[in-house]
């Protein structure tokens, strides 16, 4: 029951992008074609339950223990870039194409807000999933960052879905580009708040 | 093309506003603003780490080799945010709680990351201290706008000084107002940079 309204309320009531407002550079960016923002949320997806998981571990045994967690910022972001470079290279012998069509995205997944928010919050947040508040254990917070990236994932296909058919449109001069974009996010996120008071 | 220091600094208002027209930064621009005051401790915030950023990345540049220089940027980076989480501890505990992950979240901010990139590491160490106070105080400049525009509708008060009885619309100070209010804000940049042409 507990794993349930974790992923029921990292998915849709505290969705990540829509109202927490992390990683929306690449929200913005690249959810222009549906094909694209797929294969950018799965590698964001990838990389945010990975990497959490590798700096939960590394904050439990190495920074705290030991008084170091005034660390967790650099070492925090020096794991993702490892990360970071390890799936590109991955990407590039496996999947040509995705590689090419993620382009400049893929090495900026490092500086995806997303990524480093979700692996601070697991290690610093109180939870009240259940009673009483809790710092989150392994599996929960795994499951938290892999909930999480799928609800990055929904709110990136429902967008880049609206956009691809507003490119048909004929919008107002002054709004087309990032205008309208936010303002379509807006009303996105709106429907997204009738979620809240669900968990 | 070199400019004047003047220029560095003031380019950053309008002609390279960080948020209006290179559209960097969006994660804090949206979430940090929904009081002015707070959009512009934010904006400080990051001016800060901007600026000190800057003048050490352009003054190692030349001996960072060039296949590790996104990791030892991002290092130099991370190193002034973790100096930047201590001050705020010690000196402004009630803004650090407010802004709360977003202050070590500035590490992955692009603007820090790309000033390095396309600036400071092929200027001197003033030049690019000048850019980064530029880009840093249009940052700010365009943070408190927003901030000050969403506490406004939201709350019906400037920096927390009420004009109106009463609740304002919620709405602004929630999550849909900010995507809201900075894209009409972008808009009037668009159509009053358009008419400045």
């Amino acid at each position: 029951m507990e794993y349930f309204l974790i992923i029921i309320s990292a998915i849709f009531v505290n969705n990540i992008v829509l109202s927490q407002f992390l990683g929306i550079c690449p929200f913005l960016g690249v959810s222009n074609k549906l094909s694209t923002a797929t294969g950018m949320s799965a590698a964001v997806c990838f990389v945010i339950t990975l990497s959490t998981i590798v700096t939960y571990l590394l904050n439990k045994y190495l920074l705290d223990p030991y008084g170091l967690t005034f660390l967790q910022t650099i070492a925090f972001i020096l794991v993702i870039a490892a990360l970071v470079q390890t799936v590109e290279i991955v990407l590039k012998k496996t999947s040509p194409s995705l590689y090419q069509a993620l382009g400049i995205y893929l090495p900026l997944i490092t500086t995806n807000c997303a990524v480093l928010g979700v692996a601070i919050t697991v290690v610093t947040k109180q939870f009240t999933f259940g009673d009483p508040a809790h710092m989150l254990n392994l599996g929960e917070a795994a499951v938290y960052a892999f909930a999480t990236a799928v609800g990055y994932g929904v709110a990136m296909i429902i967008f880049s879905g609206i956009r691809e058919h507003l490119a048909l449109n004929d919008v107002p001069k002054p709004f087309r580009g990032i205008p309208i974009a936010l303002v379509t996010a807006s009303i996105l996120a709106m429907a997204f708040m009738g979620f809240s008071g669900l968990v | 093309m070199t400019m004047t220091k003047l220029q560095l600094i003031t380019k950053g208002f309008i002609k390279d506003n960080p948020t209006f027209v290179l559209v960097l930064g969006m994660c804090p621009t949206l979430a940090t603003t929904t009081s002015a005051i707070n959009g512009m401790s934010m904006g400080l915030a990051t001016l800060f780490v901007l600026v000190l950023s800057n003048m050490a990345i352009s003054a190692v540049a030349p001996y960072v080799p060039d296949k590790v220089h996104i990791p030892a940027y991002i290092v130099i980076i991370a190193t002034f945010v973790t100096v930047l989480q201590f001050l705020m501890q010690a000196y402004t505990p009630a803004m650090y709680e407010t802004l709360g992950l977003f202050i070590p979240l500035i590490v992955v901010n692009c603007i820090v990351l790309g000033r390095a990139e396309a600036f400071a590491n092929k200027h001197t160490v003033i030049e690019s201290a000048c850019d980064g106070l530029g880009i840093g105080l249009g940052f700010t400049l365009s943070l408190t706008l927003l901030g000050m525009v969403r506490e406004i509708l939201g709350t019906g008060s400037v920096f927390g000084w009420k004009f109106i009885t009463g609740d304002g619309i919620l709405a602004f100070v929630m999550a849909p107002g900010a995507f809201l209010c900075l894209g009409y804000l972008m808009v009037l940049f668009n159509k009053l940079a358009k008419k400045n042409k």
